[in-house]
This record gives C-alpha cells, structure tokens and sequence, in this order.
C-alpha cells in the first residue's frame, strides 16, 4: 500500500487533522459493519454497534492522552467481553464502585457532570473541568460526523 | 516537590487557585452552545455545571437517534453513488 504524506488545503479553519482520525475511524467501523451483514442482524442490533463505533471512535482518536477517552475504551472493551460471554443482559448496569473524591466546597451539579463525562468520579475537581471541555468538543465533534453521514445517505 | 509535603497540610483547594478554575469554567463556557452568545461573568458556575450537564446528556441523545439513523440508511442504501458524496462531505 502507497503511503503519502500529503497536506489538502483546509478552507475550514474549525477542521483540525483530529477530525479527521475520527472521520477515518469511524468510516472504518462502519465499513466492517457492513461487510459483516451477510448475517442477519436485528435493526436494533445494528444500531447498537454503530454506536458502540461512534464512541470507539471517539475514544481511540484521544487515545491514551485523556483520561476520560482511557476510561471510555477500558469501559467498551468490558462491554464487548461481557456480551461476548453472553452475560450482559439489557439494562443491567454493572458498576465498579469507586469512592467519588468530590471536596466539600464543590457544587452539588459536579456530582452529575462526574456521572457523565467516563472515568469521571476518580477526578480532582480541576481535571473533571479541563476532561469535561475534551469530552465535549469530542462528542461534539462525532455528532456532525454522523449527521453529514446521514445526510450525504439520504441524498 | 519539596513544597508537597508542608502544602499537604493545608487544605486541598489552595493547591489549585480559584482563577484557574475559573478559567477551566469559562472555557467551558465557550463550548455550550446557549450561554456563548452571551458570554457575561454574570452565570455561574453552578449554572455552566448544570448547562454543560444537559448538553453532553443531550449530545449522548443525538448520538443514539444518529445511530439508529446510520443503522436504517446502511441496509437501504446503495453504497456505490453515495460513496462520491461522502467522502466530499466529510473533508470540507
């Protein structure tokens, strides 16, 4: 395989090389789903590894440089164990408890915002910010990926 | 870090100063989509906590219908046209 290294002219200044990586990856993801259809899959199936693709994606383009992306891989890849083994049935949460180090001077709403972004209740309160910002352009990011897919599909 | 141990006895908060929290909260700011235009000192952290809150449960929102979406498109559609479209989508 021909490996370039080339630079395209970049019109939109938002669009960083990251983007990129996640475009590719996910592209990828949704390739090998495809080619994986000659089984028969439920749509809900299907819908459920496209998002398991979308936040692989995500994860895997911060990579081990974020705690929260280290979280979030460490998390589908218990998933993908689990259900491989066939034991994790729907709605059941299995939870690795870990006290939440939260200081008594913190916001309440810290608690919520520890819940969301992965990996967030080992956190010091200064880091849970700084990952939270990541996470966010991240998923930001993944969401108008997946809807410019939609749309360039149902053209 | 010679200074660690004698700041080990202070209370944990002064390590890291409320203006680069502060800061961290701004910059928070600046991602929601609501309080961007805005932009005023007046909201509050705890408002930006909340703000950010709903929309990361909302983005977790968007990026199921988004799946469900792909997850119809992909069955139906046929691969060899849309490829073109893609790929110019995706890198402008």
């Amino acid at each position: 395989m021909n490996r370039k290294n080339y630079t395209h002219p970049n019109p939109n200044p938002n669009y960083t090389s990251n983007n990129s990586m996640q475009s590719l990856h996910f592209i990828q993801a949704l390739a090998r789903i495809n080619r994986a259809a000659s089984k028969p899959t439920t749509p809900s199936c299907r819908t459920k590894q496209i998002r398991h693709a979308a936040y692989s994606s995500m994860a895997y383009t911060s990579g081990s440089r974020r705690k929260w992306s280290r979280a979030l891989l460490i998390r589908l890849r218990q998933r993908q164990r689990l259900r491989a083994r066939r034991l994790l049935t729907v709605r059941r949460r299995v939870r690795i408890v870990t006290p939440a180090m939260s200081l008594p001077e913190e916001p309440a709403r810290a608690e919520t915002l520890r819940r969301l972004v992965p990996g967030g209740r080992s956190m010091e309160y200064c880091n849970l910010l700084e990952e939270a910002a990541d996470y966010v352009q991240c998923l930001r990011t993944q969401v108008q990926l997946m809807q410019s897919l939609v749309d360039a599909f149902s053209s | 870090m010679s200074s660690w141990r004698s700041r080990s006895r202070q209370s944990n908060t002064s390590r890291i100063s409320d203006e680069q929290i502060n800061d961290l909260v701004s910059k928070l700011q600046m991602l929601l989509p609501e309080t961007r235009t805005r932009n005023n000192d007046r909201v509050s952290s705890a408002k930006v906590l909340q703000e950010t809150c709903n929309y990361i449960k909302n983005l977790h929102r968007e990026v199921d219908d988004l799946s469900e979406r792909l997850a119809e498109l992909l069955e139906t559609t046929d691969m060899s046209s849309s490829q073109a479209a893609i790929i110019r989508s995706l890198f402008m």
